[in-house]
């Protein structure tokens, strides 16, 4: 089927050519005037309506949070069918972990789950200190504590920012990044470093607090109760925010369970499982705090929940501030523990202690543990076995975003390609720990 | 004062209600202190296995206060169906599924499931022994723990364990077309199996159109509109598989 159609065409469009003829020549008939086209030929409108159109969002796509890539089946602008991809940032971690010492491997778990290094630090050394059986000092403790509630935030305050933006709303990310700076400038006054910060060791601590660092962090627990409030107040009530995560991605508390769900994901499906109040350490029983759960498992009601727990979290670092007590931030025991640096340019023992720390690292009984904290994703694990060497045998990450990553096809089936954007950002996902 | 009506209607009304989370029988748990390396007390399902299932249930170790089962691959499911489904058990929380290969070659890989009872406050571990010699297989637990989905096919991906039951037991950290092995294997260099010149020119020769699987491209109906020289490589791919063990 073709038509044929007369184009009235303007002379003088857009220029002359060195001979004076209007250089779109094809469109103008010599000397001006109209000119007949012969129109393409219409073709029929492809039949659609029985196709399913498979798209491909990633892995170079922002509102993916990284390199994670889905490939949908797509029904007119309903999913179908997903299917995610991992795995492009795989660089071996749990491989990596066999050849090092144990503090040696604290740097690398700055770098899986990159909004929330401290925690995995603090994680790290949790586990590693239960497979050396020594404990940890009360200050550390208590420092260990202020340490993973800083990373929930910064860590919480990321997910809202970029989800905000993902769904139409530049403000708050702003106001919240500069929050996430002002707990980067503490970290950086205490470890010297932002982003990896390597802040733990096991037995203790890389460093003790500089003088002046707790006003840094009241002055921090002030101000920040107001950005967040501010910051939820324009997103809560919102008709754009509701319309777009309300009843999206739902899971009900018994899908949820079954898929390993953890963190927010499953408190939002109505599951009051926190590895905080379920399976304590670091003396959690004894701070007074709510864990928040949801009703309903949707985006928004994750939204809710993050929200709650950067509120929670602020009273555990009231709370922590209070109780810090003075003393040693390192365990006594040598084994472990570096002698001071004066002392082994001084003494001969010491000398040899610590050449022999530093080049053989310390060594746990054979044995294996699995210890678990709650971080910002949810349950983070790190599984050890010894051999009896100093370095581990294997060195499993429990990611919790991998996990809840692998149900995103049950959450987005059913739901529009727009929704998928809302619904992955709810998981929290960072790449580095689902790849490692 | 606020007006009602500029809160849109299917903002839920009420503020989150805060848990009460569920109290154990036993009091409330307390944070781990010095926990002795042996001779702490057993998770009480240890005795539950045993006396329920008999030689399927092979040892059972407590290192660090943390109970873990040995039983033989054959009952594995059977015994994972029971922990999830017994009321007095009701192990419902998959945490992990992992493996462990000792530096010792002579000692068996061990595959390990971490289970969490959440009800009961309750972790186990479970492992099978699997010899290097033999065939490298354990039963999915997919069928009970949806969540077991990715994490068995990370292990098989890491560790060349085949999962059977798993309907989709493909690579999942490592490219489908990965031929060099298991990466967490002992026997697999920490550098891979090429050198850093090899794996440079293999990932600058690799065609990025063939990161679409045989599956995906069924989807579309789209294998029939390729251009012939990727139709040739996908078909290949589809007849080869994936690399066979000890290869």
């Amino acid at each position: 089927m073709s038509a044929r159609r007369t184009i009235e065409v303007a002379l003088g469009t857009s220029g002359l050519d060195a001979q004076g003829l209007p250089l779109r020549a094809p469109l103008v008939a010599q000397g001006g005037g109209a000119v007949a086209l012969e129109a393409l030929p219409v073709t029929a409108e492809p039949e659609l309506e029985a196709d399913h159109m498979l798209i491909n969002i990633g892995p170079q796509h922002p509102a993916t949070h990284g390199v994670l890539r889905l490939v949908l089946e797509l029904d007119g602008e309903t999913v179908v069918r997903c299917i995610p991809h991992i795995g492009y940032l795989h660089c071996g971690f749990e491989k990596i972990g066999e050849y090092r010492q144990y503090n040696q491997i604290i740097p690398w778990t700055d770098r899986e789950d990159y909004l929330n290094s401290p925690g995995n630090n603090v994680a790290f050394a949790l586990g590693a200190e239960r497979l050396f059986g020594v404990g940890m000092t009360e200050r550390t403790k208590v420092l260990r504590v202020i340490l993973m509630e800083l990373s929930r935030i910064i860590s919480h305050l990321v997910w809202l920012g970029t989800t905000s933006v993902d769904i139409g709303a530049f403000t708050p990310f702003l106001w919240l990044y500069q929050e996430r700076e002002n707990v980067y400038n503490l970290l950086e006054g205490w470890v010297g470093a932002r982003l990896t910060t390597t802040a733990t060791r096991v037995g203790g601590m890389a460093a003790d607090l500089p003088d002046g660092w707790l006003d840094g962090l009241r002055a921090f627990l002030k101000g920040f109760p107001k950005t967040l409030e501010e910051s939820v107040r324009m997103l809560e009530t919102n008709a754009i925010w509701a319309g777009r995560t309300v009843g999206l991605g739902a899971m009900s508390a018994q899908e949820a369970v079954n898929a390993g769900l953890s963190g927010p994901m499953l408190r939002a499906s109505g599951v009051a499982y926190d590895v905080r109040k379920d399976f304590p350490y670091l003396d959690y029983e004894t701070y007074d705090f709510d864990v928040p759960v949801g009703t309903a498992g949707d985006v928004y009601d994750r939204f809710l929940v993050r929200v709650e727990e950067m509120r929670q979290s602020v009273r555990i670092l009231e709370q922590a501030i209070r109780r810090l007590p003075d003393g040693p931030i390192n365990i006594d025991d040598p084994r472990l523990i570096l002698p001071p640096k004066h002392k082994a340019t001084s003494e001969m023992e010491s000398m040899i202690h610590h050449f022999k720390l530093v080049m053989e690292g310390p060594r746990p009984p054979a044995g294996e543990c699995y210890v678990a904290v709650e971080s910002p994703k949810g349950e983070k694990g790190y599984y050890f076995v010894s051999d009896g060497t100093s370095k581990p045998v294997r060195w499993r990450i429990r990611p919790p975003s991998f996990v809840n990553l692998s149900a995103i096809p049950k959450m987005v089936e059913g739901h529009l390609l727009s929704d998928v954007i809302a619904i992955n950002a709810s998981i929290d996902i960072v790449m580095g720990e689902i790849d490692r | 004062m606020t007006s009602p009506a500029s809160v849109p209607a299917n903002v839920p009304a009420s503020p989150l209600p805060m848990s009460a989370v569920a109290a154990d029988e036993n009091g409330s748990p307390i944070t781990p202190v010095n926990v002795p390396r042996t001779g702490a007390p057993a998770n009480p399902t240890a005795a539950v296995l045993a006396s329920r299932f008999g030689v399927a249930v092979l040892r059972t170790e407590v290192i660090w206060g943390e109970t873990t089962v040995f039983v033989t691959r054959e009952a594995l499911h059977d015994i994972v169906r029971f922990l999830h489904d017994e009321p007095s058990e009701r192990y419902d929380y998959l945490v992990d599924v992992t493996a462990v290969e000792y530096r010792d070659g002579d000692r068996p890989l061990e595959v390990v499931w971490h289970l969490r009872a959440l009800g009961h406050r309750r972790f186990l571990r479970l492992k099978v022994e699997l010899p290097k010699r033999g065939a490298l297989w354990v039963p999915s637990v997919i069928d009970i723990y949806s969540g077991a989905d990715w994490l068995e096919r990370e292990c098989y991906d890491m560790f060349g364990i085949r999962f059977e039951g798993h309907p989709d037991l493909r690579r999942l950290l490592m490219w489908e077309q990965y031929k060099e092995g298991h990466p967490l294997r002992k026997d697999f260099p920490l550098r891979g199996r090429f050198s850093r010149s090899e794996q440079l020119k293999q990932a600058l020769a690799a065609d990025p159109e063939a990161r679409y699987s045989m599956e995906e491209l069924n989807i579309a109906e789209a294998f029939h509109s390729l251009p012939a020289d990727m139709k040739q490589r996908l078909a290949e791919r589809a007849a080869h598989g994936e690399l066979e063990e000890g290869e």
